[in-house]
C-alpha cells in the first residue's frame, strides 16, 4: 500500500464533508501514513480460510412487529434544530441533485 | 436547450438498445422499516418521527418483520432465489434528506436474486412473450422530503434554501433491479412499459403496496444504452428519473434511444449521467453532473443482525402466494372463452375476483360477468361505493340464474330481487315471495291483459295487421306496465300476433 | 467533609433504605464534594443540582411510604456524557454537540432513574470516546485525583475520576477498546465492560457499533456488581442486545471463591515491555491467585499482536459512518450559514469547526479504509483478524475459566506527554482491545501502586461471553485478599484533594 498524499487527504475530507485547511493537509497525510504503516500488519496474517466476523453476537432474525409505537412531537423533533421554518428543518441551498 | 434526436425507426435500424429498469416499491406496512413510527400518509410535518428515523445520536434501528416478509414474497413472485443468510449494509453519502447521512440498504447480499418476469407485448408478428431477467430485490429505507424555497420553479436550481420533513424518512422500500435487458430491438419501449405494468399487477396482487406511480409508491428509473449490434460490447448508459407513469416509461425509453442515436451518429460520446424526464415536453434533461464519482463505502450494518429466512418459512410464504395475475388472466380468458376486450372490461370494473368467486360457487361465467360488470357495477357506481361492499353473494346469483332458467323470473324481475338483497330484505326466495316477483306466464292472464291494451288503443290492431309489426311494441309495453313488468314480454308478443293472425 | 462520601454504594443504599440517612443528605454531601474538588479534577461537564436533589427527594418519599426500592436507590452517580439524557446537555466531549439537549433518554438512563439512582451530572470524556487520556475533550482534560498533573485515562476519564475522587460512589462509562478498564486501572478504581450485547446501546452515541458497550464503574467489586445488575438486560430497542437472563453478578461478587479455578495468563499480554511496576504488581497478583487455590497456566493467543492494528481499522471505519450525522442540519451547532453558502459547504465548515484533530484523523482514516479498492485490504481484512482473535479466546477458554493480564502497559502518564504521538497513545489499549474485538466481558481491578511512581496499577480479568459473573467472583476474591493486605482500600492512599 502506497502512502497517503495531501491530495488523498483532500479527497477524503471532501467525501467526509470536513473542510481541512490546505496548510494542515500535509500534517494529516503524514500522521495517517504512519498509522497505515502500523496497521498494515493485518495483511501479514493468514486469513485465507477465515470468514470475516459478522457480529460479535451469534444471533439472527431479530424482528419487530409491525405495530405503531410512540413518535416524538414536532416540537421535540425540532427542539435541537439550528433553523426551523413551517415546522420543517431549514437548510442552506442544496447544490447536488439526488 | 433541447438536444438533437434521430428518427426512432432510423435509430433502431442503426443501433441495438439495451434496457435496465430499477423500480422502487413503497411498502404499505403500518410502521417504518427500522422504527415504530406510523406510515399514514399526509401527517403534519415532522410528527411521524422518532430518534431512530430522525437520526438522533444514540438511536438504533429495529427491523420490521412485515418488511422482511414482503421482500421475500416479492422475490418469490418474481421467481427469485431467497437468500439463506443476508445482511443490511450502510450506503454512506451526505444529503439533507438523509438523517444519518447513510442509507440502511443491502449491498452484496440482497434478500432475493436471480429471478425473471415474463411480459407480453404486441408485435408485428402478433402477441409475444418476453422474459425480463431480474438481478435482485432488496430492502432499504426511504429518505425525508425536501421542498425548495425561493427558486422560480420550486425545484433545486436557483432555490435560496430548502425545508426538510422527515415523516417519510425510513418508510420501507423494496428495490427491484433487472439485469441488462437485451434482444428487445425496436420493442424496447413496449417491453419496458409492459414490465412495469406487470410488476405493478403482481405487487398489487400480493397486497404489499398500493403501487400508485403518480403518488410515488411505485417509482421507476429507466436506464438505456445503445450498441452497434447485439454482438457489440455494451454502450455507455444514461439513467432517467422522474418517470411517473406507464406512459412516461414508454416515452422515456423511446426518447433516450433517439437521443443516444443522434449523439453516437454525430461521433459524440454518451455522458454517463442521471437525467430528469419531463412528461409535459416529452424530453429528458441533464441533471447536474456529480462532482465526485460517488464512493458509497458500503460495509455491513453492525446495528442489525443477519436475516436467515428458514426454508420452512419461505415455502410457507410461497404456498400462500396468489396466482401470478397475468397467468391467471390468461387462464380465465381461456376457461371462460372471453375476448381480450371483454377481459379488459372485467379488469377495469374491478370485478375479476368477485366473478371468479361466483364461478367457483357454480355460477355460469357469462352470467357472473353480466351481473357484476352490468347491474351491480351500475348500482355501486351510483352509490359511490366499491363493488366489494355490496352484500351480494355467489349464492344469490346462483339462485337468480336458476329462477331465470326456470322461467319464473326475467332479467327485470331479477334486478328487483337484487335490489332487495342489497336492501337487506333477506335471501332471493324470501324476497321473491315477499315482493310477489314472478313472471306471469299464464296465457289466460296474458290474453286478458292484451285485450285490455287493445281496447285502450283501437287503432293499433289495424296498424299491426297492416304490416307495421313494430307497433306491437306499444301493446307489449302496456301489458308489461299492467303486469308490473312480470309478464314474459316474448310470450306476450307471440300471443298478440297469434290473436291478430299475424306472423313475424 | 462529610464521611458519607467515603462510604461504599452498598452502605449508602442501606442507610437510605433504613431511613437512617436521607437520600437528599447523601446527594447534598456529594454535590458539596464536587463543588470542593471538581475545579481541580474537572470530572464533570455538567452538574444537575436541581434534578439530582429532586430525584433524591423522590426516593425519600418512597422510603417513608415503605415502598420497595432497588438495591441502589438513593445512591448518586456520574454519567459519561455519551449517554443521551432527556433534558440534560449531552456533548460527547465535542463542540459539535455543545448545547444539544436530547429529547429522549438512553435505555440505561431510564433503568438508572427507575432504580432511584441519583444522576449528579455528566462526566468528561475524550471527544466521541476517541482517546485514552481524556485530553481530547473539547472542554479541557480531566485530572487524575492521584496526581492532578496526570491523565485519568480515557476515553472515560471523567467517570473514573469522579469515582476515585469520591465525587460519587458510582459512575457509568462506555468501553470500545478499554475506555472503562484503562481509566479504572490508572485511577485505582474498578471498571467492567460487560459482554457485548449485555447492556443496551440504545441512546449511547455510537463510536464503533460492533465494539461499544456501557458498563459500571465504582470503588469496589460489590458496588460494581450491583450497578451492573441494574443496567444489564435485554432491550427490544437494541437489536444487538442479548436475549438471555443477566448472570447473577451480585451473588458471584459475594461468593468470592476461586478455589479449583483455572486462570490463564495470555503470553502475548503478559507484560513484556510494560512499565516495571506494572509487571511486578501483576506477578504478585498471580502469586496471590495461586495462594487462593486457583491454578495458573500460560496460554497463547498468536493473533493478539495484530489486534491493535485491526481495531484501528475497524473503529475509524465504523466511526466515520456513525459520525456522519453530525452535520448541523437537525441538531447541534451549525457553522458558516450566512445565507449564501450551500448546504455542502455549511456541513463541511460545521464539521471542521466542531470536530477536534483526533476525531478528524480517525474519520479520514476510516473513510480511506472503507473506500472502493481499499475495503478488502483494510476493513475486510480487519474483520477476519477479529475472527482469529475470537478463535484464540475460544481455544484459551477451553483450557481455563478466566484469563488475566495487566490492564494497561503503564501507570497514569503526564498530561501532554503523548498528545503529539497518536500511535503512542493507541498503545495504551493494547491489552484491553482484544476483549472488545471478541465481544467478551472484562474487568479492571486495582492491585496496588507501582513502586517507582506510587500510581495505581490494574489487573484485567477476562471471562467467556455471557459469563460476566465469573469476573465478579474472581475480582471479589482477589480484592478481599488485597484489602486484608493493605488494611483498607487503595484509594485510602490517594492524596487529599485541595479544597476538600
Amino acid at each position: 500500500m502506497s502512502g497517503i498524499s495531501r491530495e488523498d487527504v483532500a479527497h477524503l475530507a471532501n467525501l467526509a464533508r470536513i473542510s481541512i485547511p490546505a496548510e494542515e493537509l500535509g500534517h494529516y497525510a503524514k500522521q495517517l501514513d504512519a498509522i497505515l504503516n502500523a496497521v498494515a500488519v493485518v495483511s501479514s496474517l493468514d486469513t485465507a480460510n477465515v470468514a470475516a466476523m459478522s457480529h460479535p453476537v451469534p444471533m439472527t432474525n431479530v424482528f419487530r412487529e409491525d405495530i405503531p409505537g410512540v413518535s416524538l412531537t414536532a416540537e421535540q423533533a425540532l427542539s435541537g434544530a439550528p433553523a426551523v421554518e413551517d415546522d420543517k428543518f431549514r437548510v442552506p441551498r442544496i447544490l447536488d441533485e439526488e | 436547450m433541447t438536444e438533437a434526436t434521430m428518427n426512432y425507426d432510423e435509430a433502431i435500424s442503426k443501433f441495438d438498445p439495451v434496457l435496465g429498469l430499477e423500480v422502487h416499491v413503497e411498502l404499505g406496512t403500518n410502521t417504518k422499516m427500522f422504527c415504530g413510527c406510523s406510515t399514514v400518509f399526509g401527517a403534519a410535518p415532522n410528527t411521524q418521527v422518532c430518534p431512530v428515523c430522525l437520526g438522533l445520536p444514540g438511536a438504533l434501528p429495529t427491523l420490521n418483520k412485515i418488511g422482511v416478509e414482503s421482500a421475500i414474497r416479492i422475490g418469490l413472485a418474481l421467481n427469485c432465489e431467497i437468500a439463506e443468510w443476508c445482511r443490511f449494509a450502510r450506503k454512506n453519502y451526505f444529503y439533507p434528506d438523509m438523517p444519518k447521512n447513510f442509507q440502511t440498504s443491502q449491498y452484496d447480499e440482497p434478500i432475493a436474486f436471480e429471478g425473471y418476469l415474463d411480459v407480453e407485448i404486441d408485435t408485428d408478428e402478433g402477441r409475444k412473450t418476453f422474459r425480463v431477467p431480474i438481478e435482485r430485490a432488496h430492502m432499504e429505507e426511504d429518505t425525508g422530503k425536501n421542498s425548495h424555497v425561493g427558486g422560480a420553479t420550486g425545484r433545486i436550481h436557483g432555490a435560496d434554501y430548502s425545508l426538510v420533513d422527515y415523516n417519510r424518512a425510513g418508510i420501507p422500500l423494496i428495490e427491484i433491479v433487472t439485469k441488462p435487458i437485451t434482444g428487445t430491438g425496436k420493442y424496447a419501449p413496449e417491453v419496458a412499459k409492459a414490465y412495469v405494468a406487470a410488476l405493478r399487477d403482481i405487487l398489487r396482487g400480493l397486497g404489499v403496496s398500493d403501487v400508485k406511480m403518480e403518488q410515488g409508491s411505485l417509482r421507476c428509473d429507466v436506464n438505456l444504452s445503445l450498441r452497434e449490434t447485439p454482438e457489440s460490447k455494451l454502450g455507455t448508459r444514461s439513467e432517467t428519473k422522474n418517470v411517473n407513469s406507464l406512459r412516461s416509461v414508454e416515452r422515456a425509453v423511446r426518447y433516450e434511444v433517439t437521443r443516444h442515436a443522434a449523439r453516437l451518429a454525430a461521433g459524440e460520446q454518451i455522458v454517463q449521467e442521471t437525467r430528469h424526464w419531463h412528461e409535459d415536453t416529452g424530453i429528458s434533461t441533464s441533471g447536474r453532473p456529480k462532482s465526485d464519482a460517488e464512493d458509497y463505502r458500503y460495509f455491513p450494518e453492525p446495528d442489525l443482525l443477519p436475516i436467515a429466512p428458514s426454508r420452512e418459512w419461505v415455502e410457507e410464504l410461497r404456498a400462500a402466494l396468489p396466482e401470478n395475475p397475468a397467468v391467471r388472466r390468461a387462464r380465465l380468458v381461456a376457461d371462460w372463452g372471453l375476448s381480450e376486450i371483454d377481459m379488459n372490461t372485467v379488469i377495469n370494473s374491478g370485478a375479476l375476483d368477485l366473478i371468479v368467486e361466483a364461478v367457483d360457487a357454480g355460477v355460469d361465467p357469462a352470467a357472473a360477468r353480466k351481473w357484476w360488470t352490468g347491474e351491480l357495477a351500475r348500482i355501486a357506481n351510483d352509490r359511490a361505493i366499491e363493488l366489494e361492499e355490496l352484500p351480494v353473494l355467489p349464492s344469490h346469483l346462483k339462485r337468480l340464474e336458476e329462477l331465470i332458467a326456470a322461467g319464473s323470473l326475467n332479467d327485470k324481475l331479477a334486478r328487483q330481487a337484487l335490489e332487495g338483497v342489497i336492501a337487506g330484505e333477506g335471501d332471493i326466495d324470501a324476497i321473491v315471495a315477499a315482493r310477489g316477483l314472478a313472471v306471469v306466464s299464464d296465457d289466460g292472464a296474458l290474453l286478458a291483459a292484451i285485450d285490455e291494451a287493445l281496447a285502450a288503443d283501437p287503432a293499433v290492431a289495424e296498424t299491426i295487421k297492416s304490416g307495421k309489426l313494430a307497433a306491437a311494441g306499444s301493446v307489449v309495453g302496456a301489458v308489461m306496465k299492467a303486469t308490473r313488468g312480470q309478464a314474459d314480454a316474448a310470450r306476450v308478443r307471440e300471443l298478440l300476433f297469434e290473436k291478430l293472425g299475424v306472423s313475424e | 467533609m462529610s464521611d458519607l462520601i467515603k462510604k461504599d454504594a452498598s452502605e449508602l443504599a442501606a442507610l437510605v433504605a433504613s431511613g437512617e440517612v436521607s437520600a437528599v443528605e447523601v446527594t447534598q454531601a456529594h454535590l458539596d464534594r464536587i463543588a470542593a474538588v471538581d475545579g481541580a479534577v474537572h470530572a464533570f461537564l455538567h452538574v444537575d443540582t436541581e434534578g439530582a436533589l429532586a430525584s433524591a427527594a423522590a426516593v425519600d418519599v418512597k422510603v417513608k411510604a415503605s415502598e420497595k426500592l432497588s438495591v441502589l436507590a438513593g445512591v448518586p452517580l456520574g454519567l459519561k456524557d455519551i449517554l443521551a439524557t432527556n433534558g440534560l446537555p449531552t456533548t460527547c466531549g465535542s463542540k459539535v454537540l455543545d448545547g444539544w439537549i436530547p429529547p429522549y433518554d438512553a435505555t440505561v438512563v431510564t433503568k438508572l432513574r427507575d432504580a432511584g439512582i441519583v444522576i449528579l451530572g455528566k462526566t468528561n470524556m475524550d471527544e466521541f470516546a476517541m482517546g485514552s487520556s481524556t485530553e481530547h475533550s473539547a472542554f479541557g482534560p480531566t485530572h487524575n485525583p492521584w496526581d492532578l498533573a496526570r491523565i485519568p485515562g480515557g476515553s472515560g476519564g471523567g467517570s473514573s475520576a469522579c469515582v476515585s475522587s469520591f465525587e460519587a460512589p458510582l459512575a457509568i462509562g462506555t468501553d470500545t477498546g478499554g475506555s472503562i478498564r484503562q481509566p479504572a486501572a490508572v485511577t485505582g478504581s474498578v471498571g467492567v465492560k460487560p459482554t457485548y450485547g449485555g447492556v443496551s446501546r440504545y441512546g449511547i452515541v455510537a463510536l464503533a457499533s460492533s465494539l461499544d458497550q456501557a458498563g459500571p464503574c465504582a470503588r469496589n467489586v460489590l458496588d460494581t456488581a450491583m450497578l451492573h445488575s441494574i443496567i444489564a438486560g435485554h432491550d427490544s430497542m437494541d437489536s444487538t442486545s442479548i436475549n438471555s437472563p443477566v448472570p447473577d453478578v451480585i451473588a458471584a461478587a459475594k461468593r468470592a471463591d476461586i478455589k479449583g479455578m483455572k486462570v490463564g495468563i495470555i503470553k502475548e499480554l503478559s507484560g513484556e515491555g510494560y512499565q516495571a511496576g506494572v509487571r511486578s504488581r501483576f506477578e504478585e497478583s498471580v502469586a496471590l491467585i495461586e495462594g487462593l487455590g486457583a491454578e495458573v497456566v500460560e496460554v497463547t493467543c498468536p493473533s493478539f499482536p495484530a489486534a491493535l492494528a485491526a481495531y484501528y481499522l475497524i473503529l475509524p471505519s465504523e466511526a466515520s459512518s456513525n459520525l456522519a450525522k453530525f452535520d448541523g442540519i437537525r441538531f447541534g451547532n451549525r457553522v458558516g450559514d450566512d445565507g449564501t453558502k450551500s448546504v455542502e459547504q455549511v456541513m463541511s465548515e460545521t464539521r471542521a469547526a466542531g470536530f477536534g484533530p483526533e476525531v478528524t484523523r480517525r474519520i479520514i482514516l476510516g473513510t480511506y479504509a472503507l473506500s472502493a479498492g481499499y475495503y478488502d485490504a483494510y476493513y475486510g481484512q480487519a474483520q477476519k483478524v477479529r475472527t482469529l482473535i475470537k478463535q484464540d479466546f475460544d481455544a484459551a477458554f477451553a483450557k481455563v475459566d478466566v484469563l488475566i493480564s495487566p490492564t494497561a502497559p503503564t501507570t497514569a502518564f503526564k498530561i501532554g506527554e503523548k498528545l503529539d504521538d497518536p500511535l503512542a497513545m493507541y498503545l495504551n489499549d493494547v491489552a484491553t482491545i482484544p476483549v472488545n474485538m471478541a465481544g467478551l466481558p472484562g474487568m479492571s481491578l486495582p492491585i496496588g501502586l507501582a513502586p517507582e511512581d506510587n500510581l495505581p496499577v490494574g489487573l484485567q480479568i477476562i471471562a467467556p461471553a455471557m459469563a460476566d459473573d465469573r469476573l465478579y467472583n474472581v475480582g471479589a476474591a482477589i480484592e478481599r485478599e488485597l484489602l486484608a493486605k493493605w488494611g483498607g482500600p487503595i484509594l485510602g492512599l490517594a492524596p487529599e484533594l485541595a479544597g476538600a
